[in-house]
């Protein structure tokens, strides 16, 4: 395939960015996305054009490190991929590509494709977490049964990857469905009750801080997630808050 | 410098209890004057970082990514061993004891793996009360699966993502120290030296990944807990920044490495597709419980199937090798990791491999399909002769058990292993040698301290399946907190460590004259022409399975690719900027070297043993032949100026409660 890249680039923070356009030839239908970006990579290079800077680690879908805004889209076209489980065959021949970081106040860019989410890294120390240090006497792990129907549920809000496609999606560029993931899985666990009302009021807190904007329930968040974090979380956080809030 | 273990005297199953109650205290009150640096933020990292924080002490957290939630420990798909015995199934903390070392080949150390036998139990304790959130059955208890080379049920899990549940607990847990000022976290930090002074680890240099500005850091102890090195094949199961260069840097300053050829290769991962190609996928272990492996019996179908004239599912029965089925009729598909990669290795290198690259076998599910369909049928009273309902209710089965696997396989490979064979092929995933420590997992550096994937001691020559985040989080929550404070208690006097020290001014000078020399050079070739350069050299010569001409062969092409490496990188832009080449181009300098080393240690051991092959030693049957007698022992390198110098050490190994057998899986 032959493609058309349209790809934002920004020397850092504080430099002016724009979009820039590389024609990139015999890309392989069976390439992840990153290794098309690899390949114009080494392409730049070879014309002494400075390389593209992009986040990613694990590239199985897990770590949440890559973040491109790919078509419009967060993690682009297919639907419960990361960036890089993103294969070319989702592309046509001669189809012209838009690349642009992850775009939101509370994520400064650092370098062309590359965002700063340590906002979300404080989000998590204002309160996800349990307070229980390690000590070898904890007891016994199966001495609270959990209802299995609410362990599924915690689990499935505890599988974010933290990559920030819902704040990215968002219109507002809000966090609510990346804060409420955490503040569910615990309010759904015995071990987490005991300060789930410290717990979510901190964590709010600290997302309001951030800068990040209000939930106004359009759900493009869900539809982005590559690991389809439902949007009930969002509703348990408020019933939370609205808790917390009463209870003073 | 000699090796001392340090073992604790007295019986095997006290050793640890007595150790632990007879070592060396810091008191509350001067646990606030001392400070310790942790490298790295998976499983091991993490654990540390939030447990020596809880006790008082001053923690520095380092990683490279932007978070350390990202770290590779993440993407552990299948479960956790401990004894707990919660099935009521016979185990015990002496059967996951004796599992580990036998699964390791009886190459690791007997007192080390007993130790995390004991303290398994408490892992479990300690992340359930975090919130992590297990699998559970339908009474609100944990459940437990069963994992290859043991005959109990012991591995919990939450699906398929572990390892992403166990290290975001690990997270939380140093998020709420992080919060209370006691971890001070440097996310887009590189370690890139050590800084010794009078002989003891007293701090790190750091290069801060946005800025590129050099720091200096000191530390009453410095803990290294960045992971393997598995990336020295270039293509592997890690992830792209998993480098060996925190361990690397560290036996530069006086660690010893230990057993550096260990390698795992785990037989069922995705196939290469192309050149292009920057990582490779995993399919856990947990599919060979059902997926029988095989390849055509005739060299024609295989070729038929090459040119896309043949689908695999048109192949008749009896033209089909399930090869393992054939060679090993007791354990049949579910052989350890090390047997399988090298029966799939042997029968591409005869001609038989499936796809276009000649390397690749089938994992077949159809069989298991119709075995799940027909029970479901019977079951359900549905007519068990009715092969499109037993399909059917069979791919659902299979679908709740592996839903998530089958899923991830078609999104990179493009087709549906519902309805044909997944393709897989052995892949570079875990590796057993590391830095070397003592029962204190202390290097051979007073003060500078490994643990996790980054040591060597707990798995022998061969990890069993679930043992390294079990052996992981160990290290972190359970062992070292304790044994640390041992060497501590000597430092309660010295005060905060002076940075202005002229071994700091020392090792900052080197560290800046390094990445000079790297954006100067301006060559011809980019930083992966060399990685994949290096990772051709080690899977052709040192992969599964080597022989002394060709790791001699390797140890001279290494040593040519690095000395062509200084001369002819290419480094573009500058050192004072987010240069991601120029971090890359440290950590394969740093493979360069590793991959030498490693090729030096596969060439002394003639035996082969777990996860090392010599193809000199193997019996009739083409098995792995271990030679107990010449090679009971650790090898333990020092380093003198460079690879080819490295001088072995070797640690004795003495097993008092196992008697050491031969592995047949026959």
């Amino acid at each position: 395939m032959n493609l058309t890249l349209k790809v934002w680039r920004q020397a850092n923070a504080e430099a002016k960015g724009k979009m820039e356009t590389y024609p990139i030839a015999d890309v392989s239908p069976d390439m992840s996305f990153l290794e098309m970006m690899d390949v114009l990579n080494e392409q730049l290079m070879g014309q002494g054009v400075d390389p593209i800077a992009f986040d990613h680690d694990c590239r199985e879908g897990i770590c949440g490190m890559c973040s491109m805004f790919i078509n419009g889209e967060a993690h682009g076209p297919d639907r419960l991929v990361t960036t890089c489980q993103l294969h070319m065959r989702k592309f046509k021949d001669g189809d012209t590509i838009t690349i642009e970081p992850f775009r939101a106040q509370a994520f400064p860019v650092i370098k062309d494709l590359t965002v700063d989410r340590s906002a979300f890294d404080r989000v998590q120390q204002a309160g996800g977490f349990v307070s229980v240090n390690t000590s070898g006497n904890t007891q016994d792990a199966n001495s609270i049964p959990i209802d299995k129907h609410d362990a599924d549920k915690a689990f499935d809000a505890a599988t974010c990857i933290g990559c920030g496609a819902c704040v990215a999606s968002c219109k507002n560029a809000s966090a609510m469905l990346f804060v409420s993931a955490k503040v569910s899985q615990y309010a759904l666990l015995p071990q987490g009750k005991v300060e789930a009302t410290d717990r979510v009021m901190n964590m709010v807190k600290q997302m309001d801080e951030e800068g990040f904007g209000n939930c106004t329930n359009t759900g493009a968040c869900e539809v982005e997630c590559p690991k389809g974090i439902s949007l009930e979380n969002i509703a348990r956080m408020n019933r939370e808050y609205l808790y917390a809030s009463l209870k003073g | 410098m000699a090796l001392e273990s340090k073992i604790p005297k007295g019986p095997l199953s006290d050793k640890w209890t007595n150790h632990k109650s007879k070592i060396n205290l810091v008191s509350p009150a001067n646990k606030r004057a001392i400070d310790i640096i942790v490298v790295g933020t998976g499983l091991a990292g993490a654990s540390a970082s939030a447990t020596l924080a809880e006790l008082g002490y001053n923690v520095k957290t380092f990683c490279f990514q932007d978070s350390p939630r990202r770290a590779h420990s993440i993407a552990a798909q299948g479960g956790i061993n401990a004894a707990k015995n919660y099935q009521g199934d016979g185990d015990s903390t002496y059967r996951l004891f004796y599992d580990t070392i036998k699964g390791g080949d009886y190459r690791s150390r007997e007192a080390n793996v007993h130790r995390l036998a004991e303290v398994s139990t408490n892992i479990i304790d300690q992340c359930v009360a975090q919130g992590v959130p297990f699998a559970r059955d339908y009474g609100g208890l944990l459940d437990n699966r069963s994992f290859g080379g043991v005959l109990v049920s012991r591995t919990f899990y939450a699906k398929g993502q572990t390892g992403q549940q166990l290290l975001l607990g690990a997270y939380s847990a140093m998020n709420r120290q992080i919060g209370r000022g006691k971890i001070k976290m440097y996310n887009r930090h590189e370690m890139m030296d050590l800084v010794v002074v009078d002989g003891k680890a007293r701090g790190i240099i750091t290069r801060n990944l946005v800025d590129g500005k050099i720091e200096r850091h000191g530390a009453h102890a410095v803990v290294i807990a960045s992971g393997g090195y598995g990336n020295v094949f270039f293509l592997s199961t890690n992830a792209m920044g998993s480098n060996v260069s925190a361990g690397w840097k560290i036996h530069k300053k006086g660690a010893h490495f230990a057993n550096p050829c260990y390698t795992q290769i785990h037989p069922t991962c995705i196939p290469v597709s192309g050149d292009h190609q920057s990582k490779l996928t995993l399919m856990s272990e947990s599919l060979r419980n059902d997926g029988r492996i095989w390849v055509p019996k005739n060299i024609e179908d295989v070729k038929a199937i090459r040119e896309g004239k043949l689908k695999p599912i048109e192949i008749a029965e009896e033209n089909r090798d399930y090869y393992l089925e054939r060679r090993y009729p007791a354990f049949g598909n579910l052989v350890p990791r090390d047997v399988a990669s090298r029966a799939a290795k042997e029968r591409c290198d005869a001609g038989y491999g499936v796809n276009k690259t000649g390397e690749a076998v089938y994992l077949d599910f159809a069989a298991a399909i119709v075995r799940y369909g027909s029970e479901q049928a019977h079951v359900k009273g549905l007519d068990e002769n009715d092969a499109a309902l037993v399909k059917k209710l069979g791919q659902e089965v299979v679908r709740a058990k592996y839903g998530n696997l089958f899923q991830m396989y078609e999104k990179i490979v493009d087709q549906d292993p519902y309805e044909t064979p997944m393709m897989i092929y052995p892949a570079v995933h875990y590796t057993m040698g590391g830095v070397w420590v003592d029962y204190n997992l202390m290097t051979s550096i007073p003060g500078c301290y490994a643990i996790g994937e980054a040591n060597f001691s707990d798995h022998g020559a061969n990890r069993l399946g679930a043992s390294a985040l079990m052996q992981g989080l160990a290290d972190g929550y359970f062992v070292l907190p304790y044994t640390i404070g041992d060497y501590l208690a000597d430092d309660i006097r010295t005060g905060k460590i002076d940075t202005s020290h002229p071994e700091f001014e020392k090792a900052e000078a080197a560290v800046k004259a390094q990445l000079e020399s790297f954006v100067n050079t301006k060559g011809k070739n980019t930083v992966d022409y060399y990685h994949r350069k290096l990772g051709k050299i080690m899977w052709d010569k040192c992969g599964m399975s080597r022989n002394a001409k060709g790791l001699k062969e390797a140890i001279a092409d290494i040593k040519a690719l690095r000395e062509d490496f200084y001369k002819n990188v290419n480094v573009p832009g500058t050192t004072s900027e987010f240069n991601e080449q120029l971090a890359k181009a440290g950590r394969v300098a740093d493979f360069l070297e590793l991959g030498e080393l490693f090729a030096k240690d596969a060439l002394e051991r003639t035996e082969s043993c777990g996860g090392h092959f010599r193809e000199e030693s193997q019996t009739p049957e083409g098995e792995a032949l271990r030679n107990d007698k010449e090679f009971t022992f650790v090898s333990a390198w020092e380093y003198k100026g460079e690879p080819s110098k490295a001088k072995l050490h070797k640690e004795k190994l003495d097993y008092e409660e196992i008697e050491v057998k031969t592995r047949s899986y026959k």
